[in-house]
């Protein structure tokens, strides 16, 4: 897991939603993190974590590395957690149902991972709360390519 | 066997003998998921439940439902393949039926077993014939209710009458037609907790 925040200060705005990419792989989540931070550019500080790869360091899903980077960008709006797929989701789910791994107010976005990432961090940047954040990740679904 | 009687200490002895005969299994679960799968089976299962055997030993939990919901937790903390949250989920779930009871009956166990496949079901979106854990876990599950022993040969028989089904879900169903002819590993791995049940029942 690691950390990232968009450029720039929180212009008045509320406390930002958190946002947790988690992939199969380390670099996949990373980069997905360093690219969803850098199109979403200055504005409000947006806590981005990153959870790729499993407990072994591996391709896979790690639990724990999920619980530590919602907790470390939740500031108590919300963390919206998006996933590649399989075990990402499955793991994801099983934590929501378990009801205190992961800081109230987490919830799993049904979104696209690369783009949904996008939409997530730049909406959040400003100032839109979990729902918001959540429904544009989400809407990412309906940008066709042809 | 309505008359048996489990206890938090036979939970712990079915989780220790589950991680040893998955143990023993564990290269032919990988062998298994290497033409559907990702050839992580064996090795995920063997690290998830013997994290689960390390976390029972250092705290003992005191009921039947606390040794499930616990290893339950860990197989979803330690396994880093679907496999973690929905066995995980199908032991916190049937962990979570038995409540505070400090022993529970084989009927009781069924039921929450029951609770527990039906919670995976819903978490994986599957159903039996998908070619997963379920089509092993519901005839075993079925089963329980005559003995130990026919709930381990029905599931066993489950995971073999996985060979000739379409793939439906996770990684094997993007194969297609290419998955028929492969046994599911997750149903095979079903069947070896059954096998463990009946083991420490005896």
């Amino acid at each position: 897991m690691s950390e990232r925040t968009t450029g720039g200060t929180a212009a008045g705005a509320g406390t930002p939603v958190g946002v947790v990419l988690v992939s199969h792989s380390a670099p996949v989540a990373e980069s997905v993190a360093a690219l969803a931070v850098g199109l979403a550019g200055g504005g409000d500080t947006v806590p981005v974590a990153a959870a790729g790869g499993g407990p072994d360091g591996g391709l896979g899903t790690s639990a724990e590395l999920i619980s530590e980077a919602a907790r470390a960008v939740d500031r108590g709006a919300g963390v919206a957690i998006l996933v590649d797929l399989g075990s990402a989701v499955l793991t994801v789910k099983s934590l929501i149902a378990e009801g205190d791994e992961l800081p109230d107010g987490a919830r799993l976005v049904d979104a696209p991972f690369v783009e949904g990432a996008v939409a997530a961090v730049v909406t959040a940047s400003t100032g839109a709360d979990l729902d918001a954040v959540a429904a544009a990740a989400g809407e990412a679904y309906g940008y066709r390519k042809e | 066997m309505s008359e048996t009687v489990l206890d938090a200490a036979f939970f712990v002895r079915w989780m220790t003998a589950a991680a040893a005969v998955i143990d023993r299994e564990a290269d032919r679960l990988t062998e298994l998921d290497s033409p559907i799968g990702d050839a992580d089976h064996g090795r995920n299962m063997q690290r998830g439940f013997a994290a689960v055997v390390t976390a029972l030993e250092a705290e003992p939990p005191a009921t039947p439902g606390a040794t499930l919901i616990a290893a339950g937790r860990k197989l979803i903390s330690s396994v880093g393949g679907a496999s973690g949250p929905l066995y995980g989920t199908l032991l916190r779930r049937a962990g979570k039926a038995f409540g505070e009871a400090p022993q529970v009956s084989a009927e009781e166990l069924r039921a929450g077993l029951a609770a527990g496949v039906d919670a995976v079901a819903q978490l994986g979106g599957s159903a039996p014939g998908d070619k997963t854990m379920l089509d092993a876990l519901v005839p075993g599950i079925e089963a329980l209710a005559t003995s130990f022993d026919a709930a381990a040969a029905a599931s066993e028989k489950g995971a073999l009458a996985t060979v000739p089904m379409l793939a439906r879900k996770g990684r094997a169903s993007y194969l297609g037609e290419r998955s028929i002819g492969h046994q599911d590993p997750g149903a095979t791995s079903s069947a070896l907790l059954f096998a463990a049940l009946a083991e420490v029942a005896k």
